[in-house]
């Protein structure tokens, strides 16, 4: 009892201002929490089958509306019948995902050997089907949390390869591979995404031959890989710049070729010690494959956004909730991911100061 | 005899390594000009192909259509270059609005963070997870809407006198101060007012470090700094009058239109960067050694004045470089205004014009070379920050 | 060698497919494919199963019903409006039905080729009904909202001008948000063409809160197109649409096409294919209106079904009544 007094006495109230603030504070949360609570949850509304359910003067959150919208929310436009496939992609990622992060999983090297270049293909062919008897689904049919994860997974998988790429020719000592890779660097990290996106949606196009019938998502996808690979690149040259001299030189002295001394000495050991840096970027690459919504494709939000509007089901409270539905899942994956980086950062025991 | 042949080994070996070096960039350089020369074929002939007019000639066309915020004379009659002029000033209006309050508020949370008070610390813990993890765009959005949602109707609207302050759905509307003919001798005159001042002020520093007392120059400033405007002021009979919000037709007009969709925008973009503003402060802040702080205490420094007077001023040279870096995002991230219809860069060149003249490779172009152009100059001016402290600093 | 006889067999196939008119295609292939909207209520709109409707989707049925006796057999590809051109162009389909308006520009220089108008839209407004306005002359000072468009802004910008009043456009990149603005109150009036305006109506909170203003700010007669370079193919379209309205004028519905068939009147004999081989010269079979007729129905009955006082939109003929009931739908009689 006295502990709990003393501690509090020495963190909340410990001089007159501290004492302001802390029952400022605590006023602050007594006056808006209850009403957010209040809305989300006391007075929402969690059954129902159209928005009758959710007009009135004292009616919150709208859940029904997400239930009703899950598939569309999970699959897109992703025809009925074929979502098992989805489901199996969605399956497979998940398995993968704990192989190769719960640490009492053995063989990691399988799994990320699977994960590397049996998924691609397997989700490739499930998703987009068109071959083995199963039905095509052109991508315009793809939403919702497929699209999205598609878009994030496909994205961060292009760009890292390129990303390591284009640091290295940030160090090389060949002058025009350098200025080459700082150009690419410098301008992608300079323009805002939604102008990329705009690129590939309007201008690229234009820059392709008629009979190379590109499909849109593609599009958006280099784009978008394009447009990371310059902020992995300058993380990855972060990481470079760490490993002592010395390790290059040891692995040049014992006549090892610029690709093998990159490959087996200096890359290993840059890429560990930009893994949060990177996984950081994996959290605004997640954040920003929302931006694809502006460019027509419904993702997430899309899928949300186009909801909101439906007849069926636009009411003050709709909108709000499809919204704060997407706040949550959002904050959940992005949240999940950091702490995930900031563990693996105390694990390898770098970023500590001295 | 060994020696030479190893020395020739080396030459060889040298030699090896520069042709193949050539080879390398050579190749580097042949790859790139082909793509180029493939899409520029290309893009030639889809240009023929759908009709798609080329070159910059369109920047003078009429452009035809409206602008919700225009800061500079526009009408519809003015030209495409004109538009993209009032994109880039609207780009900047909403850009160092939310600079200003991304400052504050991530400055207050990123020294709160570290406050030894454990409500505040978590309190400002919370906040900068929540928002860092929480896509912009959606953020926009809600900010947006919720703010739609609050305000009332035109009909309805809060009103402080007659016109002095109109809050409704459609805006905030205040008086606006408009010059006249011989305000520019009123603003030259604040001017140098200001000028002076500060000559004033650094000469009683210069005369401080030499004689170890302050010269009294506070009236001095004040006299200087009011006198002056209000000299110019009385000779000119007040050359400024207000422009007072009225109602016309179905809204408010004249007056300083503030729009939601500004307003929003900048809510939005300010307290999301915040959250990425308090962590450099933080580690700013972590990086200055206890023993500054240390320091600070024994010299008997208040907490608050040690802060301000010993911690924050040598946190500033590890703040500086990556605060340039988030008042560029700023910048770029205003660009999701196209969501929410604020009429900035993008939404109004990249977005309107586009549409109407089709020409997607010259927008484009000439959109991200503005970007391009800003972050080029935020990058000058924090190479010359950086050797300006470097200096500083021996 | 019988592998090789096989393959130079299915190489001179190709070729031929390849040489073949679209009709020929489109008969080898099976199926039709059409170019339609992504979403527009009463011109195509995918149900959750992404079965489409709609008058848009309607055309593109009685086409396939015409050449496979099967109104199913059509591929719709969702188009954005950016794209609609260059995905016709490029062969992605054969029909573009996607309420397309019919300019000069459009016509003569991008090498496709309008068949006829089947909608006469034009731009409008909508306002909530408590704003008391009756008439778009009382707009002064309005805040407008619209989404980005090829010429919506322009229209609005025109209209305001030539009757000299101040107004606000609010300009969104997407359909959800400026309905959602708009819907809020962020502006007094909504514009776009008025089958648009009907539409987002159904997608506001009380869409009888709002109404549709009278005036008509541009001239938008929606219709068809197809690639240019095969006449047949664009006579063949133009002739399915003509069908529809001749239908209407000459009273045959899908109801009563079976008995109409026996009529004594020689235009409907004509028209249904009991007389002439009117069918033959476009390729088909002679009873390929009468297929259209009953799989789809006559234009009033297309109309009505995706417009109508019956569906939610309830839009009134108006302009796109037959010309005998005060409308345009006007269609060259076949003999």
């Amino acid at each position: 009892m006295t502990t709990a007094l003393r501690w509090t006495r020495a963190n909340l109230f410990s001089t007159p201002g501290n004492a302001v603030l802390t029952s400022s504070i605590v006023l602050l949360f007594v006056w808006a929490v209850p009403p957010v609570i209040d809305w989300a949850f006391l007075r929402a509304v969690w059954t129902g089958t159209s928005r009758d359910a959710c007009v009135g003067a004292d009616v919150g959150a709208c859940w029904p509306y997400i239930w009703a919208r899950a598939g569309q929310i999970i699959y897109g436009f992703y025809p009925d019948g074929e979502r098992w496939r989805v489901d199996i992609v969605y399956a497979l990622g998940i398995a993968g995902t704990l192989w190769l992060t719960l640490p009492n999983i053995p063989r990691k090297w399988l799994g990320a050997a699977l994960m590397i270049f049996a998924f691609p293909v397997a989700a490739y062919v499930l998703l987009l089907g068109g071959v083995f008897g199963l039905e095509a689904v052109p991508t315009l049919h793809w939403g919702g949390l497929l699209l999205t994860l598609v878009v994030a997974v496909v994205g961060i998988a292009a760009s890292l390869p390129l990303g390591i790429l284009l640091a290295l020719g940030r160090r090389s000592e060949l002058p025009v591979i350098r200025w080459f890779s700082v150009t690419f660097i410098e301008v992608w990290r300079g323009v805002p995404m939604i102008t990329v996106l705009f690129m590939a949606a309007n201008m690229l196009p234009l820059f392709l031959p008629e009979s190379l019938d590109t499909d849109k998502l593609f599009r958006a996808l280099v784009a978008i890989a394009i447009f990371n690979a310059a902020y992995m690149a300058e993380v990855v040259r972060g990481g470079l710049q760490a490993i002592p001299r010395g390790q290059e030189e040891a692995a040049k002295a014992l006549g090892l070729g610029y690709w093998r001394r990159m490959t087996f000495v200096v890359l290993p050991q840059a890429l560990k010690i930009s893994i949060p840096g990177l996984v950081n970027n994996m959290v605004s690459m997640l954040k920003d494959t929302s931006l694809i919504s502006v460019i027509g494709f419904l993702d997430l939000l899309g899928v949300i956004q186009a909801g909101n509007t439906d007849p069926e089901w636009a009411s003050p409270n709709t909108a709000l909730t499809g919204y704060l539905f997407l706040a949550i899942i959002y904050w959940a994956a992005c949240f999940s991911l950091s702490r995930y980086s900031a563990r693996l950062e105390r694990n390898l025991n770098v970023g500590a100061r001295p | 005899m060994l020696r030479r042949s190893v020395e020739r080994m080396a030459a060889r070996k040298s030699a090896r390594q520069y042709w193949r070096s050539l080879a390398w960039q050579l190749a580097v350089v042949a790859a790139a000009l082909l793509v180029m020369a493939w899409m520029a074929v290309n893009a030639v002939e889809s240009l023929q192909r759908q009709h798609i007019a080329s070159g910059f000639d369109f920047l003078n066309e009429t452009a035809g259509f409206g602008i919700l915020q225009t800061s500079v004379h526009y009408t519809e009659e003015s030209s495409y270059g004109r538009v993209l002029l009032i994109g880039i000033i609207n780009t900047i209006i909403v850009a160092v609005i939310s600079i200003v309050l991304a400052t504050v508020l991530g400055f207050l949370i990123g020294i709160g963070r570290l406050s030894m008070n454990w409500l505040v610390s978590k309190v400002c813990a919370a906040y900068v997870e929540t928002l860092r993890n929480i896509p912009l765009l959606l953020q926009i959005l809600f900010w947006y809407f919720g703010v739609l949602e609050a305000l009332p109707y035109p009909r309805n609207s809060v009103r402080v006198g007659e016109g002095l302050f109109i809050l409704n759905n459609r805006g905030l509307y205040l008086p606006l101060l408009q010059s006249e003919s011989g305000a520019w001798l009123v603003w030259g005159a604040l001017t140098i007012g200001v000028a002076a001042a500060l000559a004033l002020r650094s000469w009683a520093v210069r005369k401080q470090m030499a004689t170890g007392v302050r010269p009294a120059t506070t009236g001095m400033v004040f006299g200087i700094l009011l006198g002056l405007p209000a000299l110019a002021l009385a000779a000119t009979g007040i050359p400024f009058s207000l422009n007072w919000p009225h109602l016309d037709g179905l809204n408010f007009d004249g007056g300083l239109h503030i729009f939601p969709e500004l307003a929003a925008l900048a809510v939005a973009l300010a307290t999301y960067t915040a959250a990425y503003i308090a962590e450099t402060v933080r580690a700013g802040l972590q990086s200055v050694s206890r023993g500054q702080r240390e320091a600070a205490a024994a010299l008997g420094l208040k907490p608050s004045l040690a802060v301000r007077l010993v911690l924050i001023p040598q946190a500033m040279r590890v703040i500086v470089p990556p605060l340039a870096s988030e008042y560029l995002s700023i910048t770029k991230n205003s660009s999701l205004a196209i969501a929410i219809g604020y009429p900035e860069l993008v939404s109004v060149f990249a977005g309107t014009v586009l549409n109407q003249t089709g020409q997607a490779i010259e927008v484009i172009t000439i959109t991200m070379g503005v970007y391009l152009a800003l972050s080029l100059l935020t990058s000058l001016l924090m190479n010359w920050y950086n050797s300006a402290q470097a200096m500083r600093g021996e | 060698m019988r592998v090789l006889a096989l393959a130079a067999l299915m190489f001179a196939f190709g070729m031929a497919v390849a040489s073949a008119g679209t009709l020929e295609q489109v008969k080898a292939r099976g199926y039709l494919g059409c170019g339609v909207n992504e979403g527009t209520p009463g011109f195509s709109t995918p149900d959750a199963k992404g079965n489409w409707t709609g008058l848009d989707v309607d055309y593109c049925r009685g086409i396939a019903a015409a050449i496979f006796n099967d109104k199913t057999k059509v591929r719709f590809t969702p188009t954005a409006s950016q794209e609609r051109f260059a995905a016709l162009q490029a062969g992605q389909f054969e029909v573009l039905s996607r309420n397309t308006t019919w300019t000069m520009d459009r016509d003569v220089s991008l090498g496709l080729e309008f068949i006829g108008v089947d909608f006469y839209d034009g731009q409008g407004f909508m306002v909530p009904k408590k704003l008391g306005i009756k008439s778009a002359l009382e707009l002064n000072n309005a805040v407008v909202c619209t989404q980005t468009g090829t010429t919506t802004e322009l229209n609005a910008a025109d209209f305001f001008r030539t009757h000299k009043m101040k107004y606000k456009i609010l300009v969104y990149q997407k359909e959800a948000e400026y309905l959602a603005a708009y819907d809020m109150g962020r502006c007094d009036a909504d514009t776009t063409d008025k089958s648009g305006l009907y539409g987002d109506r159904l997608r506001l909170k009380n869409p009888e809160d709002h109404v549709v203003l009278p005036e008509t700010i541009s001239k938008e007669p929606l219709g068809p197109s197809v690639r240019q370079g095969d006449p047949r193919w664009a006579d063949l379209c133009r002739w399915v649409l003509f069908a529809l309205i001749n239908a209407e004028e000459l009273g045959i519905t899908s109801k009563n096409a079976d008995a109409m068939r026996n009529s004594p009147s020689p235009e409907i004999r004509r028209l249904l294919g009991k007389e002439g081989a009117f069918g033959r010269s476009l390729g088909l079979t002679d009873d390929w209106a009468y297929r259209i007729i009953k799989q789809v129905g006559n234009y009033g009955e297309i109309f009505e079904r995706n417009f109508g006082m019956q569906t939610p939109l309830k839009i009134e003929r108006g302009l796109n009544n037959l010309w005998t009931k005060g409308g345009l739908m006007y269609a060259p009689p076949i003999r």
